[in-house]
């Protein structure tokens, strides 16, 4: 991989008491791609994502976004003595850095959730439209006596654009619970698009769409990647999807990486077959 | 279309709710002035503590209908605000009374006198009164922003409980005797200027003046609703993971909200404070905390003119409507329920109707506005436009 790296993820272990979510995880994203995370379920694919979005401290491991750390940890306190990953010394002597979520959208990374999580009292437009607000050149009393008008017209502006190109505009006033599935989908990707992300995380777009659907959001995902230069980090299960769109493939279970490659690779890959089958059985 | 884009595209409504507001100011300088009479003093009594009311419950409603922040420390800070005022307030040479026990007090001046030094005894006591009020606001947002940095990890019934806890820690120490040369420990603090004290010449503004406090305050609530911020705001009440992921700083943000809220609570206070004509700390008990929290829940939780609604109706039935009920009868007829007390009574099940009934309150989460109200008697007028050209159209074949 000779491009740059967008994110990079060192060595990232979540446990949770003795529970080793991930363990070890190491992957690298570089710029413009679509890289895709897959592994049955219960592997801690939606685990990374949390651990690289500052919604859970990472037990130890680091992850740089456009070579800056952002999140960097190793075990303390109970974990010293439980601690049952690798690798604990090499991030003994860094920074510790924990982040809260909104410091890391800020940095450029939106992201989308396996569970839709739109608000659900506020129309489609006002859903897009406060996510504007990080991005917004204002402070509260500017914002309270309307001394930054043009500001706020922009916002309005720029989110009714976003809207239509994402053909959601004829919902803009509806409430965003009263969309179809698909659509409501798709308006949490418009949401965090309205964030300005370099890099898009996906946390099973597809979910709960059927195949028509699912053929659709292939489209759509590499058309906004063309028209935002994202780069865009997807947790998929549909595989038709995941092998048609994505440049490169890491396979996760049990927390631990069992395979990476092409397409073509993952496909063919024994350990990866295995995996799936192996869930299979047990149901 | 541009109903988004142009939110305030229809002035008609903003017109007539500015006569509504030049009538009612007009309607109370005449009630302030010319109306006298032993019965007009228990309607003036409703609209002044109505209005401090509203105030209260719109502050408290920013904080627990709008960013969705469970707190109860209402009280503690309309106590900060209310003895900020007064002390500040108090004339110099009613130092030696007031703060008999503690040698006159420590803060030897009153805004009020030094403003009226400058510029004549009336500007003094308006721009002194005002000033006071605002420093009883940003008095009480300090200590909000003291108190939030540590309790507003919390999160809802702990929120609850940890600000509960705050107000009457406040209350204990603005007793306290080792305080009393600035709070006059357990004793009154009186002697400052009132809502009897604004006027101009000889004409009283003793109710209009609360109005316009709590008309601009409420102004400035609403504006800050419908910003950026008070959408940021709603986020959170949504779904706090969602604001977080989206950029929203939850600290900051639930920060802003506390202290504004602290801040306007503050100013209902120093309200009260002028309203009562004496202030004490065991007044501001946890029932002034939940009368007001009632005031909103009745109001519709996240409904800005649903909480003044409920403070007037609140108001009027407490002190006036209902006073019948313990007067032991309705004109020479006596009643034997009817004596000291059987007005809560009512009163209790009057609010459990409107809890079992009306169970998101009485606006929910809505607005009474003219410019709504205005905007759908057009639609209306269009609709009927519309069906009378279909009309005619089918006429015509």
């Amino acid at each position: 991989m000779s491009e740059n790296t967008v994110l990079r993820v060192e060595n990232v272990t979540m446990q949770f008491g003795g529970v080793v979510a991930v363990n070890n995880l190491t992957l690298e994203i570089p710029e413009g791609k679509i890289i895709a995370l897959i592994g049955p379920n219960g592997a801690g694919k939606t685990t990374a994502f949390n651990c690289i979005t500052g919604v859970y401290q990472p037990t130890n491991g680091k992850v740089s976004f456009m070579d800056k750390p952002i999140v960097c940890a190793h075990p303390t306190g109970k974990m010293k003595k439980q601690y049952k990953g690798e690798n604990a010394e090499l991030y003994l002597h860094e920074r510790t850095l924990n982040p809260t979520p909104d410091a890391i959208t800020g940095l450029g990374i939106a992201r989308t959730f396996q569970n839709i999580r739109l608000w659900k009292s506020m129309t489609v437009f006002d859903n897009v439209l406060i996510a504007k607000h990080m991005r917004a050149k204002q402070n509260v009393f500017s914002a309270t006596f309307r001394g930054n008008a043009s500001e706020e017209k922009r916002m309005r502006e720029e989110t009714l654009a976003l809207l239509e190109e994402q053909g959601l505009d004829k919902f803009k006033d509806e409430l965003a619970t009263s969309l179809p599935y698909g659509l409501q989908r798709r308006l949490e990707i418009a949401r965090a698009l309205a964030t300005d992300p370099k890099l898009l995380l996906l946390d099973e777009p597809a979910a709960g769409m059927n195949p028509q659907e699912t053929q659709e959001l292939g489209a759509f995902i590499r058309q906004i990647r063309e028209k935002y230069d994202l780069t865009v980090f997807l947790i998929e299960h549909h595989m038709d999807l995941v092998m048609r769109i994505s440049d490169y493939i890491y396979v996760i279970d049990f927390g631990s990486e069992i395979a990476q490659g092409i397409p073509e690779e993952i496909q063919s890959n024994q350990r990866v077959i295995d995996a799936y089958l192996g869930v299979a059985e047990d149901e | 279309m541009n109903t988004t884009l142009q939110p305030k595209k229809n002035k008609t409504g903003s017109y007539i709710a500015i006569v509504c507001l030049v009538v009612l100011y007009a309607i109370l300088f005449v009630l302030d002035n010319f109306v006298t009479g032993s019965s007009m003093l228990m309607l003036m009594t409703v609209l002044r503590k109505g209005a401090i009311y509203s105030l209260l419950c719109v502050s408290m409603n920013l904080l627990n209908g709008f960013t969705g922040l469970f707190s109860l420390g209402q009280a503690g800070f309309m106590l900060i605000g209310a003895y900020a005022y007064s002390i500040f307030s108090i004339p110099r040479d009613q130092h030696d009374t007031v703060y008999q026990y503690f040698g006159g007090g420590a803060i030897k001046f009153s805004i009020a006198e030094e403003i009226g030094k400058l510029l004549g005894e009336n500007a003094g006591n308006w721009l002194g009164a005002i000033v006071a009020i605002i420093i009883a606001g940003v008095v009480a947002a300090i200590f909000a922003a003291l108190i939030g940095i540590p309790v507003l990890r919390l999160k809802s019934d702990y929120l609850a409980i940890a600000t509960l806890g705050f107000a009457e820690i406040i209350r204990a120490v603005f007793q306290w005797n080792g305080l009393g040369v600035i709070t006059n420990g357990s004793n009154l603090l009186r002697k400052y200027p009132t809502f009897a004290d604004m006027k101009i010449g000889s004409l009283s503004f003793a109710t209009v003046f609360p109005f316009l406090i709590v008309t601009v305050c409420i102004g400035i609530i609403v504006l800050l609703i419908n910003s950026s911020y008070g959408r940021a705001f709603k986020a959170i009440r949504d779904d706090e993971v969602a604001a977080e992921a989206m950029g929203i700083s939850l600290f900051r943000h639930k920060m802003l909200s506390f202290i504004i809220s602290s801040f306007f609570a503050g100013v209902g206070g120093a309200l009260l404070a002028m309203f009562q004509t004496t202030v004490a700390a065991t007044a501001f008990t946890t029932a002034m905390t939940y009368e007001i929290l009632l005031m909103v829940v009745i109001g519709g939780i996240g409904s800005v003119s649903g909480s003044c609604i409920a403070a007037f109706l609140y108001i009027a039935c407490n002190e006036w409507w209902l006073r019948f009920l313990d007067k032991g009868g309705i004109g020479s007829v006596s009643i034997p329920f009817f004596r000291d007390g059987f007005r809560k009574v009512v009163f209790s099940i009057v609010i459990m109707v409107i809890v079992l009934f009306f169970s998101k309150g009485i606006m929910g989460d809505k607005e009474l506005s003219f410019t709504g109200l205005v905007n759908k008697l057009k639609k209306r007028k269009a609709a009927r436009i519309e069906a009378a050209q279909a009309q005619e159209e089918v006429d015509a074949k």
